[in-house]
């Protein structure tokens, strides 16, 4: 055949094309289970962390199950637990939650029984940073109320800037804040331009150069607070 | 054919792997491939992953036009070397995804834009759509290498000066610069994480190598 013309030209993308989609379709699919499982432990060890417990993907799966395991479950905007077991809740979905209205969504709570027999409950919040989506885990105390820890990542934030909601000194700022005022009013908590002070009850500093981002978490705290009011207040 | 066979390693198929480490060296002389240069090499981790997976995709794709260098109609020949690259960049991310989770978060979208990689459309331009597959593997090897060299060796400079520590992959973070030295008030340089440094990091190497090596020396 003529290995300038039309008809070779045309042939061989069609099966070019055919030969490559069958390829990477297959890898895709052998890979998909593993490349799931790496996700969830990445997700259960930021989990963790809220709580300051340090893990590996080697011990993520034995940690998380002696301190959460099932212990994970759906409340509604109503603060009502829902009848589901743990695995259905700890796949929900924040990035799709997180588009609808407060009193739609679904909200998981991970209860965390430390080994003092404390209760922790880890609230996962998603909010919009400067350049797309930023999220976390706030582990608050038995009485609803005050932080115990905090862990925050982002999809791109600007290195140096943004970014540094990611880093543990940002984070720490949060331990020991409280998100109800003495009133019972939900204040969440304010990131602050400039610097709060230092016995600010509800303030934490915001990044120098990362304004936006801090303000994104600011309205990410809000916003899913005021979605957990109801259950926190239970 | 000529009856007797060429040596796997005759000294013009050594040549194809050698040159471009230094006098050919698709960064610091060709300057190809600069984009990713800069964007990984904060750590020397994401570095050395960077350059392995550019191994893998240059020397596969010179692989795969060469042994189909006759059959490809010359009209749409971009677009084949193209699928070709993007279809190795895809099997690279996924395996990444699998078995280097962490890794493959930190190069994010820069796995994705190997595909835009001068060096590889340039190699197979040049040289795979002309040549046998052996000499082709060799020729890819050779320029994926020249490039990982120097992000490697920016890596490590960006690394150890910005932070202190080296990360390598499988073991992490290693701190190199003593705490005795941070006591005696040596302080990071946070600047040489940022973007810009990368580029005058490979500026300091070209001027190293072509003062060194005269006829490299642009004259026009």
């Amino acid at each position: 055949m003529d290995r300038q013309g039309n008809k070779y030209t045309f042939l061989y993308a069609s099966v070019m094309v055919i030969v490559v989609a069958t390829v990477l379709a297959f890898i895709s699919e052998a890979l998909t289970p593993i490349q799931k499982k790496n996700e969830e432990e990445a997700k259960m060890i930021d989990i963790l962390r809220s709580v300051n417990i340090e893990s590996t993907t080697a011990d993520v799966a034995e940690k998380y199950n002696k301190y959460i395991g099932d212990k994970v479950f759906i409340v509604n905007y109503e603060g009502e637990r829902q009848e589901t077991d743990a695995q259905t809740a700890f796949n929900i979905d924040l990035s799709k939650e997180v588009r609808k209205p407060l009193s739609d969504r679904q909200y998981p709570v991970y209860e965390c029984h430390l080994d003092e027999g404390e209760i922790k409950y880890i609230l996962p919040v998603r909010g919009k940073g400067l350049w797309g989506p930023i999220w976390g885990y706030i582990a608050l105390n038995e009485d609803k109320n005050t932080i115990y820890g905090t862990t925050f990542d982002h999809k791109g934030e600007t290195p140096g800037l943004g970014a540094e909601i990611a880093n543990q000194a940002f984070q720490q700022q949060f331990v020991g804040k409280s998100i109800f005022n003495e009133g019972g009013e939900l204040v969440s908590i304010d990131v602050v331009k400039g610097g709060a002070p230092d016995d600010a009850p509800h303030g934490v500093d915001a990044i120098s150069g990362g304004t936006i981002t801090s303000q994104g978490v600011e309205n990410m705290l809000m916003d899913y607070f005021s979605g957990y009011e109801a259950f926190l207040k239970k | 054919m000529s009856s007797e066979k060429e040596p796997l390693f005759s000294s013009k198929n050594l040549k194809l792997l050698t040159t471009p480490l230094g006098a050919q060296n698709p960064i610091t002389v060709q300057v190809l491939g600069i984009c990713s240069a800069l964007a990984v090499t904060a750590k020397l981790e994401p570095s050395i992953v960077m350059s392995l997976s550019v191994v893998f995709v240059l020397v596969f794709s010179n692989l795969i036009i060469s042994l189909l260098r006759n059959t490809i109609p010359s009209r749409i020949r971009i677009i084949v070397q193209l699928t070709v690259v993007a279809s190795l960049v895809i099997l690279v991310d996924q395996i990444l995804k699998a078995f280097a989770y962490e890794v493959s978060k930190q190069l994010s979208v820069f796995v994705g834009l190997i595909i835009t990689n001068c060096i590889i459309m340039g190699r197979l331009e040049a040289f795979a759509l002309g040549n046998k597959p052996w000499p082709s593997v060799l020729d890819g090897f050779g320029n994926a290498a020249g490039y990982g060299i120097i992000l490697v060796i920016v890596g490590f400079v960006r690394e150890l000066f910005g932070t202190g520590n080296l990360t390598l992959p499988g073991i992490g973070e290693i701190q190199v610069i003593p705490d005795v030295m941070y006591e005696w008030g040596y302080v990071d340089n946070g600047l040489m994480i940022l973007p810009p440094m990368a580029l005058i990091t490979v500026g300091i190497i070209i001027w190293v190598q072509r003062s060194r090596n005269k006829d490299l020396i642009d004259v026009s």
